[in-house]
């Protein structure tokens, strides 16, 4: 969607959306193209909320396949055997997600991410990975800083009851709503390398926080 | 994550929904994922494209359709061996009635309205079944668990009734663009095209009886030799122009106001050339009245924009000649609807030029359409957030797990980094008249007011009660059914019409009425008070009810509770329509009576925390939404706390 103004389909499907985070967020989402590798659990989550917020486009990578622990907590793939028949997991997920907000353009990438050169991370605005060691989401990590465009990048992962969210926006500036004004505040992002520990996101009395993810971080990011 | 226990727990258990928009396509999606296997889901709506944002087991195809029933063929594709039950119907109706609630182990709210809350709140106490409550609106949500007699039900604390406006507010001096919708939607609109029999309160001027209100009544009839634009000209100089004047007429109303400028048409469209039912060519190849516009037709085409006072004029005759000519068979009938564009249209124009007399600000369509609509703003992610602490909580209700119960707030931004904020059950209020009986008060002029009143007003509107029956003694002075013989219906309407104090039995100072929903298995006893005054804008009803006692360390916080709903209507039509919208409430906290009261110090940080001005209609009464520091919640009691989240 290159056009400046939102088209009457979109308005009509956006609108309780966009009265929550106005016309031009919904328009920066409309231009954004997003990177998901690793289809499972939390990150379907992900998928469906961002596809459903209408972005531009999302890339899946996972080149599993189907297994009865992968399809636990998938509500994507009906466990239709007869379906599955060699289609990667990312393969069947996108059948599905396309069917939630057909203005979104869903697509599969094959191929370990982490072995991908620059020019294919230039094309993303975020790249979330999940289900991969953790020498790769470093590696991940640095070839999304070296790009000369910003890439926001996020690791998930979950497990049991508790979930951990890696966020990594380089030098974000964003603006803060005070009282009566407005300010503007810069962060700045360590990288996944600079991590030692990670930050377990502990959660009250049993609480998961498997649907985090939403859609004003995202936004955000966009700023 | 679930012990062999959960895992029988959640698989024996039978479910039901009750919702399947917002909440309920992610709580159906959730439950199915994490093993229950007898859902049933009752909801009375039908899929409508502005859903489809966030209720995503519907799709395009599918508009029009049940929501229960679509909801379960989408779950059913994932998870094809579980059962889900789905009912496309009222919960409201009769046949769910205490005995089917029974059937239950929990029941899950996923609503959108108060009413409907406040019935299933009641049917739960009767059958004795945990209720897991929730909302959403945006960014903000929150869970809350009631069980009968461990915890407060719904109602312990009073949950305010919808917004409504004073006549007067609304005819003679609006302050705030909200007002002017009010009078556009429910006084303008419905008399140009709703039903003409219906009480209007349009040209209701103080004091002022003249002759010329005689034929007032024919005014807005289009008269046999007038063309639309003479007509649509003539009652926008009526209503915006010599109405206006007459309201200055009277000095005493503005001496602390800003007065209103009256508006003519033919100030405002200089050298405009008059088309005769100008511009409905440019529409007439369209055959579906339903896409009639007068936006299109005017080249305006950003719903957000914010119109000139020209172009509202515009927009208002353009839309009235459109009703006119392209709809006039519905003229009569019509009543204001959201998804209607010419209606909010013509709305949001008539709207805009109301509050350009009056000094107030205008809005674009957009932000009309929401007030006008009492659109709620919403994401898929709050309410897949909500969903999955609606689990959490119904697990730990199959096990009886008394101690873990927890009401979850999630807040718009992080507060001392916490996003969810967990907090204990209260206790039931000893003096709710819901789950606790306790009589309530009742002041009213016995002999002004009405049974019919009464029943109207109090005992369906405030008390929520759907299907009454009063008692005065031992003398039945009304009630509903299917089954009364024809002696008892024509007995109880000519009760409805006679003031208290000459009723059969008669209601005085002193008396107490009983007053019973069968089907809520909800009685209620009522003092009567007899009181010959009642202030006109503050008490508009002329009766007043109160009775709930507040415990002593009763703190008034703010807190949105969220998604209820709030129709822009004024005090003469209490009509509820049923849609979506934010209430903000205050939530009188007792310190007092939790269960665990060394937890929590103070409560008071809940509003803190939870408190954001996202709603015009806030009252910023204890607003903090600065910091990220000031959960008082968690101070000193930080450790006890992360102890019990590392476990």
């Amino acid at each position: 969607m290159d056009s400046e103004e939102l088209t009457e389909q979109e308005t009509a499907l956006y609108d309780r959306q966009i009265r929550v985070w106005g016309v031009d967020a919904q328009r920066r989402l409309s231009k954004s193209h997003i990177l998901v590798s690793g289809t499972k659990g939390t990150v379907i989550e992900f998928c469906k909320n961002i596809v459903l917020a209408g972005i531009g486009s999302l890339t899946l990578m996972d080149d599993r396949l189907v297994t009865e622990e992968l399809l636990s907590a998938n509500f994507l793939i009906p466990p239709d055997e007869n379906a599955f028949s060699g289609n990667s997991l990312a393969e069947l997920c996108c059948d599905s997600l396309r069917d939630f907000n057909p203005m979104v353009r869903v697509s599969v990438e094959k191929g370990d991410l982490s072995s991908f050169g620059g020019d294919f991370y230039d094309k993303f605005d975020v790249v979330v990975v999940s289900c991969c060691s953790l020498s790769k989401k470093k590696l991940i990590n640095e070839k999304c800083r070296k790009s000369p465009k910003r890439i926001a990048f996020y690791a998930v992962d979950c497990r049991d009851s508790c979930g951990e969210i890696f966020v990594d926006l380089q030098n974000y500036t964003y603006a803060q709503k005070k009282l009566d004004d407005t300010i503007e505040r810069t962060l700045q992002y360590p990288s996944f390398e600079n991590i030692e520990n990670f930050l377990v996101f502990a959660l009250f009395t049993g609480h998961s926080l498997e649907n985090r993810g939403r859609g004003d971080d995202f936004s955000q990011s966009f700023k | 994550m679930a012990s062999e226990e959960q895992l029988l727990a959640i698989k024996k258990a039978k479910v039901l929904m009750v919702g399947a928009g917002g909440i309920g396509c992610e709580l159906l999606k959730t439950l199915a994922l994490s093993g229950f296997q007898d859902i049933h889901i009752i909801d009375m709506d039908t899929i409508e494209v502005s859903n489809l944002n966030r209720q995503f087991l519907f799709r395009q195809s599918h508009v029009g359709q049940s929501k229960a029933k679509v909801a379960r063929e989408a779950v059913l594709r994932f998870r094809p061996h579980i059962s889900i039950t789905p009912y496309h119907a009222n919960v409201k109706d009769p046949e769910f009635n205490v005995d089917f609630f029974k059937q239950f182990n929990v029941v899950l709210n996923g609503l959108d309205n108060l009413d409907a809350r406040r019935h299933v709140n009641r049917l739960c106490l009767a059958a004795n079944v945990p209720l897991v409550e929730s909302g959403t609106t945006g960014f903000l949500g929150q869970v809350t668990v009631h069980i009968k007699g461990k915890t407060e039900c719904y109602e312990c604390q009073p949950k305010p009734a919808p917004k409504t406006y004073p006549v007067c507010t609304i005819t003679s001096t609006p302050s705030k663009f909200v007002h002017c919708i009010v009078w556009a939607k429910d006084l303008l609109f419905a008399k140009l095209f709703g039903d003409k029999n219906q009480a209007n309160d349009l040209n209701v001027r103080s004091g002022d009886a003249t002759g010329s209100s005689e034929h007032a009544e024919d005014f807005f009839e289009r008269r046999e030799d007038e063309d639309f634009e003479q007509y649509g000209r003539r009652i926008y100089d009526h209503v915006f122009g010599y109405n206006i004047e007459v309201a200055l007429s009277n000095e005493e109303t503005w001496k602390n106001r800003n007065k209103p400028k009256p508006i003519y048409s033919r100030d405002v469209l200089t050298g405009e050339f008059v088309q005769q039912n100008g511009n409905l060519d440019k529409n007439s190849h369209i055959d579906d009245p339903s896409t009639v516009s007068a936006m299109a037709s005017l080249g305006l085409k950003n719903p957000q924009d914010i119109w000139s006072l020209v172009e509202n004029t515009r927009i208002f005759l353009e839309s009235l000649k459109l009703f006119l000519g392209k709809r006039e068979k519905e003229i009569g009938n019509l009543i204001f609807d959201k998804d209607d564009q010419l209606a909010v249209e013509f709305v949001t124009a008539a709207a805009n030029i109301r509050a350009a007399s009056f000094g107030i600000p205008m809005q674009s369509l957009f932000e009309a359409k929401g007030i006008a609509g009492n659109i709620v703003h919403a994401v898929a992610t709050t309410n897949a957030i909500i969903a999955g602490l609606i689990v959490i909580e119904a697990i730990k209700v199959l096990q009886s797990d008394t101690n873990n119960y927890r009401m979850t707030f999630c807040l718009e931004h992080p507060s001392k980094k916490m996003l969810l904020m967990p907090v204990e059950p209260f206790e039931p209020n000893k003096s709710c008249y819901v789950c606790s009986e306790t009589p309530l008060l009742l002041e009213v002029n016995t002999h002004r007011s009405k049974l019919r009143d009464f029943v109207e007003k109090i005992v369906k509107a405030k008390l929520g009660m759907n299907l009454p029956l009063i008692m005065h003694g031992s003398t039945l002075l009304y009630e509903v059914g299917d089954d009364l013989d024809e002696d008892m219906v024509a007995n109880y309407s000519s009760n409805l019409e006679k003031v208290l104090a000459e009723l059969p039995s008669p209601v005085t100072g002193g008396t107490v009425l009983t007053v019973e929903d069968l089907q809520q298995e909800l009685t209620c006893n009522i003092n009567i008070k007899h009181r010959e005054e009642f202030d006109e804008e503050k008490e508009p009803d002329g009766m007043l009810l109160s009775g709930w006692v507040q415990s002593p360390q009763m703190k008034k916080v703010n807190h949105k509770q969220v998604d209820n709903e709030d129709s822009t209507s004024i005090v003469s039509q209490p009509v509820h329509v049923e849609t979506e919208d934010v209430n903000e409430t205050e939530i009188v906290v007792s310190t007092g009576t939790k269960r665990k009261s060394s937890e929590i110090s103070s409560t008071s940080s809940i509003a803190s925390a939870a408190s954001v001005g996202t709603r015009s209609n806030q009252k910023p009464e204890e607003i903090n939404d600065d910091d990220d520091d000031d959960l008082v919640i968690l101070d000193g009691h930080s450790d006890t706390l992360k102890k019990k989240r590392l476990q």
